[in-house]
């Protein structure tokens, strides 16, 4: 999923200071997963903010809604009839639901209230890493299930740098050498003549190093 | 100038807890009326929501009883309310309400004693404290008296 996490509330009240009106909209999706912006999280923000600004000696008009997604419009769509009564929106879903949110309600300021971190997995409860950077050319079926654009640190192809210790990356004892982990799994099954297949220099056209990308399917759009 | 009573908030888990504030009343010991309970299946049922809700409807301190730890009667509920409990207190402190406020207790359901001894301290800690600043604010700004 995407992961994102809360802002710190000084940055959320420093955008909302000029505003009374507040929408604020959660994403039933990867925020939620994460725990960083789904029903409760708008919940419990909502009543953070409200007692902040209680605190203040004023009350806060804030509605609570979350959306299945925010990254479609048909369902970014559900709020039109919520507009009319804010005067921002505060959004909880990763940059892509803020932007969605933001192009179809143009008049409307809108803010994000979390910020969207990297596309991983749970590794259990509460603990996300990152997995996948979206480089565009999937490369895991030749490292075991393992990916060394997302996971090695310095992004190598061909194996581990001088840096790798007891399994770890030099760059912190928190993070795994993904070079070990591929070798150890290709080890695992049985397919260490894999690892001496040379990968050539990746061509990151296909990543966001081509710029903004953009998938259409003749099939599916009209 | 009137004394400022804080009204206090217990979550009070049924198998441990409520029943240790059970034990406090059927052994006639006094703790004082601040304190309000309300009796949950285990402390693991609070949530972080619940919590806020009673800070934002005009509770001064609010603490979450559970069962000793390592004895939940459903197994770990106790420890994951705390972890939840130190999430609030930070937040609380963010936005300036206080996580002093908050606070995690256990004990047995045969600890009578311990209820109202917490009772009692968590009374006079938030009195020292003072009132929900945000009640307090709220009552002047629309001239009020603090109650």
């Amino acid at each position: 999923m995407i992961t994102a996490e809360r802002k710190p509330m000084e940055e959320i009240l420093e955008y909302l200071k000029p505003y009374r009106r507040i929408l604020l909209v959660g994403c039933n999706e990867c925020v939620t997963v994460c725990a960083a912006g789904g029903r409760k999280e708008v919940g419990l923000l909502a009543s953070a903010l409200q007692l902040k600004f209680m605190k203040e000696g004023q009350t806060l008009d804030i509605k609570e809604i979350t959306l299945e997604r925010q990254c479609d419009p048909e369902y970014v769509e559900e709020l039109a009839v919520l507009v009319d009564h804010a005067d921002a929106v505060l959004s909880m879903a990763c940059g892509c639901g803020v932007q969605e949110v933001s192009r179809r309600f143009k008049d409307l300021p809108v803010f994000p209230a979390v910020n969207t971190k990297f596309m991983g997995a749970s590794e259990r409860q509460g603990v996300w890493a990152e997995r996948c950077q979206g480089c565009g050319d999937c490369l895991l079926g030749l490292t075991g299930g393992i990916c060394p654009i997302a996971r090695c640190s310095k992004q190598l192809l061909n194996g581990p740098c001088g840096g790798s210790t007891n399994g770890k990356c030099e760059i912190s004892p928190d993070v795994d050498c993904a070079w070990q982990l591929i070798w150890d799994r290709l080890k695992a099954m049985g397919m260490e003549d894999r690892y001496e297949d040379i990968m050539p220099a990746k061509n990151w056209q296909h990543g966001r190093g081509g710029g903004p990308r953009k998938i259409i399917r003749e099939d599916l759009a009209e | 100038m009137n004394e400022f009573e804080p009204v206090i908030v217990a979550f009070c888990c049924h198998y441990c807890a409520y029943t240790a504030a059970d034990m406090a009343g059927s052994q006639r010991l006094n703790y004082p009326p601040n304190v309000k309970i309300v009796r949950v299946p285990c402390s693991g049922k609070v949530d972080a929501i619940h919590i806020m809700k009673a800070f934002e409807k005009g509770a001064d301190g609010v603490y979450v009883a559970g069962c000793l730890e390592g004895d939940c009667h459903f197994k770990n509920g106790n420890k994951k309310v705390a972890q939840r409990v130190r999430a609030i207190q930070k937040l609380l402190d963010e936005i300036g309400i206080g996580g002093n406020r908050l606070e995690m207790f256990y004990m047995s359901a045969g600890m009578g004693e311990r209820f109202s001894q917490i009772a009692r301290d968590m009374t006079e800690k938030i009195r020292e404290i003072g009132p929900n600043p945000a009640i307090a604010a709220l009552n002047a700004a629309s001239g009020k008296a603090v109650a």
